[in-house]
């Protein structure tokens, strides 16, 4: 425990700049695919292990794309588009099977999968780690904003996150779409009553949060070493942020990802040894405090 | 008819069938003896982030096989790999070595794991007495402490205290012509990362008093972000960083620092940095990291070693990695120790292995020692000098004579109550 460096980063605004930007950086790209998660869990009411496997597509595909063209918006509409035609596939052929299925069976389909698509990617890519690196355009010095040292780059990260946030968050609350999510997230039956084809839009669903995974992926993919079976480890923390948050909130998972940021930036230091285990102890409080998640509804 | 012959087997054949069976499974050995090749288990990561590793470690022992069996195998019989993936858990590491031994009929172990599964396997050994041979494990203490000896279990492979001498000798110069007295660390967070990490510190502080370590972060292995890491380490304003993180681990701290200009604020000493999997991972690789020779084929600058690089790639289209000199040599100690003692016997392998010296392209002199001591390599080429982002990747190695880091070493082992 260092307590001190803690206290001294509070008092210093460079820090307090540093840390925060640092915060919102970890955050996001965890909130992408949280909102995926949240979303389908919502709606089709399965726990998707499969889903950072999708990010994991997403940012080989953004790797590839790159390579090819040089350009890293090519390489995010790649990644994105790739990731959700692939989830179309995999929802159409595998996830509509087990919608309101035996909870064991949903989880050994998904650990299938998982499996199966880590060694797809090792076929077609490689057992080998591998790095895009930095577009050109973001191959700049770091911004110092009052005295915090600030990279163009996730400023950039931060900046598209926060779009598809607000962009993905009008859609669900204002369009006929969104409502009638909503309406399948609150009573699938009845909604089928109505005559709207529910697997269309559970596929729609589940397409939108690959999108989101692979565009996640995208944008992780100058910064992060690519491995088959990448997806795990940001899958755990992103069920993190969907249990702080609320399963099927997507304001919820936007505070929690950055929750989940703060705590790991701040964390470090005045907590060095016990980081981890922060982040755990956060998700345990408010499950003894709201087990619904901060902003999840509670059950009827 | 298979009834009638069942049935007309009487009692003592039928007790005399069920005897000679059981023989065969429970003492493989028995069975194998008489085969024309010799099986030799080689249990490995295969799958998972380290696999690439793994693969080379496969791939070299593989190309040194099949220069043995050309030569005539040994004890005049052909070795056969018997490779098996351990995902790099020590529990699939203990069953899959058994495995190998018990049910394989595998005669002797290169256990090509990483140090978590290589404490698995020394077990294993020390439980059915098969000759073993560690040839990934760089942490000291598998061959440094008494109560791990084991007359049938040996270590090719580099150690962290050798590597932490001339770390420690080649940082503390430069630390002392250039003034760097404030230090940081980042290292991985278990075992190999801690002893490393404390490693070096003792060393750089031994050779450089005014060091003081005013940071430290420890990220978790295969942690996929480490921005908290690199923010912190900013905040202390360190003059240098040292980190023990490797493979992917190492290139995403890289790719994350680089654009926080760490590497323009302070100089970066990574002892992982110079083997080919890492310098050709990445894309933007910064000029005047400091590392320790992983695998390097200008390092020793030899006809040899340059030549030993060059096939490996010839073979199998990459260049070898640190894993894939010391399975190399693994099986090039397997084969001298097998003429030596005229035999496949994993007793008399043994017996000649200690204080083994042989000619390997992997000497800092040509020479490579199987100490008798502590059944361990000694007298492999291991230096540190500064990276650029093009081939040769390290210009120049500066190296520590192995008759200073056999002192070093003597006082290390002294104080850990090893000696």
């Amino acid at each position: 425990m260092d307590l001190n460096a803690l206290t001294e980063c509070l008092v210093s605004t460079s820090c307090m700049v540093t840390q925060v930007t640092s915060g919102f950086i970890i955050g996001m790209l965890l909130f992408l695919v949280a909102i995926g998660l949240t979303l389908i869990f919502g709606v089709m009411k399965i726990v998707n292990f499969t889903h950072g496997a999708f990010y994991m597509i997403g940012a080989y595909l953004a790797m590839t794309v790159f390579q090819a063209t040089g350009s890293y918006t090519l390489a995010l509409l790649g990644a994105a588009i790739g990731a959700c035609l692939f989830g179309v596939v995999v929802e159409r052929f595998f996830m509509q099977r087990i919608y309101g299925g035996n909870v064991l069976m949903q989880l050994l389909v998904c650990y299938a999968l998982v499996l199966i698509l880590d060694d797809l990617v090792r076929i077609v890519w490689g057992p080998e780690f591998k790095s895009m690196g930095m577009p050109d355009a973001f191959r700049v010095p770091p911004l110092f904003i009052l005295g915090g040292i600030v990279p163009p780059f996730y400023l950039f990260l931060i900046a598209a996150a926060l779009a598809i946030a607000v962009v993905v968050g009008l859609a669900i609350a204002r369009t006929r779409f969104g409502k009638t999510i909503r309406a399948a997230a609150h009573n699938p039956a009845m909604v089928s009553v109505l005559g709207i084809n529910t697997g269309l839009l559970f596929t729609g669903v589940f397409a939108l949060g690959c999108l989101l995974a692979g565009l996640a992926g995208g944008l992780a993919a100058p910064v992060r070493s690519l491995t088959p079976g990448m997806g795990f480890s940001i899958l755990i923390e992103s069920f993190i942020v969907t249990v702080i948050g609320g399963m099927g909130s997507i304001l919820g998972a936007l505070v929690g990802a950055v929750l989940i940021g703060l705590i790991r930036t701040f964390g470090a230091l005045g907590f060095p040894l016990f980081t981890e285990a922060l982040m755990y102890l956060a998700m345990a409080v408010v499950l003894i405090v709201k087990p619904s998640g901060l902003f999840g509804r509670e059950a009827a | 008819m298979t009834k009638t012959s069942w049935t007309s087997m009487n009692r003592r054949g039928f007790l005399a069938a069920g005897a000679a069976a059981a023989g065969t499974v429970s003492m493989p050995w028995v069975a194998s003896a008489q085969a024309k090749t010799i099986k030799v288990g080689f249990p490995t990561i295969l799958s998972g982030r380290v696999a690439q590793l793994g693969t080379s470690s496969r791939n070299a022992a593989q190309m040194e096989v099949e220069k043995v069996n050309a030569a005539g195998g040994i004890g005049g019989r052909a070795i056969e790999l018997v490779v098996r993936d351990t995902k790099g858990q020590p529990q699939e590491a203990a069953r899959v070595a058994r495995e190998l031994v018990n049910s394989d009929g595998c005669e002797l172990l290169i256990d090509a794991e990483a140090s978590t599964g290589a404490f698995a396997v020394h077990e294993v050994a020390r439980d059915l007495g098969i000759l073993c041979i560690h040839t990934n494990s760089e942490t000291s203490s598998l061959s440094a402490d008494p109560k791990l000896k084991l007359p049938n279990a040996f270590r090719c492979a580099r150690q962290g205290i050798h590597d932490s001498v001339v770390g420690g000798t080649y940082a503390a110069e430069i630390a002392n012509a250039k003034n760097l007295t404030r230090w940081a660390t980042c290292s991985p967070d278990y075992a190999y990362g801690r002893d490393t990490t404390a490693e070096f510190v003792m060393y750089l502080k031994q050779f450089a008093p005014k060091v003081e370590v005013i940071s430290e972060a420890w990220p978790k292995i295969f942690q996929p972000d480490y921005t908290e890491a690199i923010t912190k380490i900013l905040q202390a304003k360190p003059q240098a960083l040292y980190s023990c993180l490797w493979g992917g681990d190492l290139t995403s701290f890289i790719d994350q620092a680089a654009i926080y200009a760490l590497f323009t604020q302070m100089q970066f000493y990574a002892v992982n940095m110079a083997d080919y999997t890492a310098l050709t991972a990445v894309k933007n690789l910064p000029a005047g990291i400091h590392s320790g020779n992983r695998y390097i084929k200008t390092f020793p600058a030899t006809p040899e070693n340059a030549a030993w690089g060059d096939a490996y790639k010839a073979k199998y289209g990459e260049f070898p990695t640190n894993w894939a000199w010391q399975n190399a040599l693994g099986v090039n100690f397997l084969a001298e120790a097998a003429k030596k003692a005229n035999s496949a016997d994993g007793k008399k392998i043994a017996e000649a292995l200690r204080g083994l010296t042989i000619k390997s392209p992997f000497g800092a002199d040509g020479t490579v020692t199987m100490r008798a001591e502590d059944q361990t390599i000694v007298g492999y080429a291991v230096g540190w000098g500064t990276t650029i982002p093009k081939e040769p990747y390290v210009p120049e190695m500066k190296s520590v004579p192995w008759q200073r880091i056999f002192e070093l070493e003597a006082a290390w082992k002294k104080s850990k109550g090893f000696a």
